[in-house]
């Protein structure tokens, strides 16, 4: 048995840094407020706006979410660390979820996980040194007809078999889905409350944000 | 037995089967005019009549959740459940990756009958195509003036916002996907307050799947007699079922409920038989919280009454995955225990430990150094965790027990050779291992 020690004796954030999220981004999860009664239930639209972002979602995020959406910073980290899709440390840019439910298990699920690991040289929920490629595995993704499948970030691969993965992994567009995109969490027409602030551009204001880091 | 015609798949393989032009082109939209014509409770009445269950997995009639609405009430929320993450079912995902707009449909067709103003679509996070096809689908809707304000030209308003999860089992148990909702943990609530009296906000609030509201235009279009003529009495209307595993053509096909295990594995139309002249071995056929058959069973209808007959909690899901003879049960059992110990939410004492003691003492049988005792200590801790209702805030230790004790129950025999096969030593070298 060992323990792991985290030394708690610096602040997790500095006070005086500059401010992590843009305006604009701030603005949009404001946009979001006229949906529902409370703020805090923008909290996972938030959440996945700054993840998308930023990559993952770092102390000083939860702090300026906390004071945007006018509650506790540790109610952030509440919400946070029950679910498994947010990162509070960076990840690779890709991010491979191996499914392993139970058809997808005895499918053959098994054998590519080890595969993964083998090509990767990584074992769950660690990244790459050069930060290409996390590995994470999820419940069920839903797509137990294609058993076994793999999500590299948005993108399903189905019906992976162990001579595919190295395949995969090679290919840049692995993780590009075909499908139009919508802009995310963009106000639909007809919604006149947030019609002043769907001029932003999310793609170019998460560029910004990739650029910056 | 005459072909079916598919109702809720019947754009499944139509070109750009996803927009409004197509959809409406062939036919959608009208079950909507129809229902804004009549009155709210006449809605309610109708799809009560209907006696449409719910198909997200409890079977509860859904025109009697909406009628447990208090009568004075100023507000009312909808909530969408499309957090389908009950392994191996994907049939949700089907309907809206093919049909989006049959969803939106019956969103309005429900937020009328109940008088909600909002609607919430909860989707999993994990279904990232499905997003944007749902997102541009309610763009769309909104561009047509299909939502939003006085729709159809009557006096009833309907916003519909697309809200994602973030990666939770029990976000799909209605008071769990409320809390997510409004921004936190995904912690069942303990029921009364039932969410028709005290839901999302502390407004009155109903929950419906997916599936139970894609079939909600076509019981107004066609009528409540129609649907009752599908399926047996108690199981009304057209069912989607998903069969995975080893089969030739494993998919989401759709039905009526007269359908057996046996069918679903073998037909032609359905799952087209086993894969390279494998058998079958076990079959979880209600999404695996509905508990496990053995080869003599699958005679089983897949109903809302038949599962109980064979020692299932129900019909579930609906969606079978076929286990062949080339896989060890151990290694099923343990993927299952798994799948609870991490889904559990932590909340209820006897369900956070008990998942947890139920994963290690089946990695415990998985991993070779299993004895026999552990078999009766698995049904001993699965037994103190659920089969009492009313002891835990959900149904996920239920859901965790019936698995567990059909497949021992059922493949004991197979379980207890494989444990009296295995080499000596191995307890003493994993005890060594893990210490």
């Amino acid at each position: 048995m060992s323990w792991i020690t985290v030394n708690r004796n610096e602040p997790a954030i500095d006070p005086n840094a500059p401010p992590i999220l843009s305006a604009a981004l701030c603005e949009k999860i404001r946009s979001l407020f006229p949906r529902y009664d409370t703020k805090r239930a923008v909290l996972l639209p938030a959440l996945h706006m700054v993840q998308d972002g930023l990559g993952h979602i770092p102390w000083q995020a939860m702090k300026e979410i906390a004071d945007i959406l006018e509650i506790h910073p540790s109610d952030v980290i509440d919400t946070i660390s029950f679910y498994t899709h947010f990162w509070t440390h960076p990840k690779g840019m890709k991010v491979i979820t191996a499914c392993r439910s139970v058809s997808c298990e005895t499918m053959g699920g098994v054998a590519v996980l080890l595969e993964l690991k083998k090509q990767l040289g990584i074992g769950e929920h660690e990244t790459t040194p050069d930060g290409r490629f996390s590995l994470v595995t999820e419940e069920c993704l839903a797509g137990c007809d294609h058993a076994p499948c793999l999500l590299i970030n948005e993108k399903l691969h189905r019906c992976v078999k162990v001579e595919d993965v190295g395949r995969i992994l090679a290919d840049d567009n692995n993780d590009r889905i075909s499908q139009k995109r919508s802009d995310l969490f963009d106000a639909p027409a007809g919604d006149s409350k947030s019609k002043d602030v769907s001029g932003l551009e999310s793609t170019s204001d998460v560029a910004e944000m990739k650029a910056s880091e | 037995m005459a072909a079916f015609e598919p109702v809720l798949l019947r754009n499944r393989g139509v070109e750009q089967s996803t927009t409004l032009k197509v959809y409406e082109s062939r036919g959608g939209y009208q079950g909507v005019r129809k229902a804004l014509k009549q009155t709210p409770d006449e809605v309610v009445e109708e799809v009560k009549n209907a006696n449409l269950r719910g198909r997200g997995g409890a079977g509860f009639p859904a025109g009697v959740k909406w009628s447990f609405l208090p009568k004075d009430r100023t507000r009312t929320l909808l909530c969408v459940n499309a957090d389908e993450s009950e392994p191996p079912t994907f049939c949700n995902r089907i309907l809206m990756e093919t049909d989006p707009h049959q969803l939106i449909e019956g969103t309005i067709i429900a937020g009328f009958a109940t008088q909600s103003q909002t609607a919430y679509i909860y989707l999993r996070v994990e279904f990232h195509e499905q997003f944007h096809i749902v997102q541009k689908a309610v763009e769309e809707a909104y561009a047509a003036g299909y939502l939003g304000k006085k729709i159809f030209g009557s006096e009833y308003s309907l916003d519909i916002y697309v809200h994602r999860g973030a990666g939770a089992y029990v976000c799909g148990e209605e008071t769990g996907l409320i809390e997510s909702l409004e921004g936190k943990r995904g912690w069942p609530r303990i029921k009364p307050p039932f969410p028709a009296v005290e839901g999302l906000f502390g407004q009155p609030t109903v929950v419906n799947n997916v599936e139970t509201l894609s079939c909600l235009p076509h019981i107004l279009e066609r009528g409540a007699e129609w649907f009752t003529s599908i399926g047996p009495d108690h199981s009304a209307g057209p069912k989607l079922f998903c069969v995975s595993g080893p089969v030739k053509n494993p998919g989401c096909y759709e039905g009526p409920m007269t359908i057996s295990v046996r069918d679903l594995i073998e037909r032609n139309d359905l799952g087209g038989g086993m894969r390279d002249g494998k058998k079958v071995k076990c079959v979880l056929p209600g999404g695996v919280s509905m508990g496990a058959l053995s080869v003599d069973e699958l005679d089983m209808k897949l109903d809302f009454a038949d599962p109980r007959n064979y020692g299932l909690l129900g019909l579930g899901t609906a969606a079978a995955v076929v286990i062949d003879e080339s896989v060890d049960m151990r290694m099923v059992l343990q993927n299952l225990a798994r799948f609870y110990g991490t889904e559990s939410c932590g909340q209820c004492t006897q369900c956070r430990e008990g998942t947890s003691w139920m994963y290690k003492i089946a990695t415990r049988i998985a991993s070779g150094a299993g004895r026999i005792s552990d078999l009766d200590l698995l049904l001993e801790t699965a037994r103190n965790m659920g089969m009492m209702p009313g002891y835990s805030i959900c149904g996920l230790p239920d859901g965790a027990t019936y698995p567990i004790e059909t497949i021992i129950k059922k493949f004991r025999p197979e379980l207890e050779a494989s444990i009296n096969a295995q080499a000596p030593g191995k307890a003493e070298a994993l005890f060594t291992v893990l210490n």
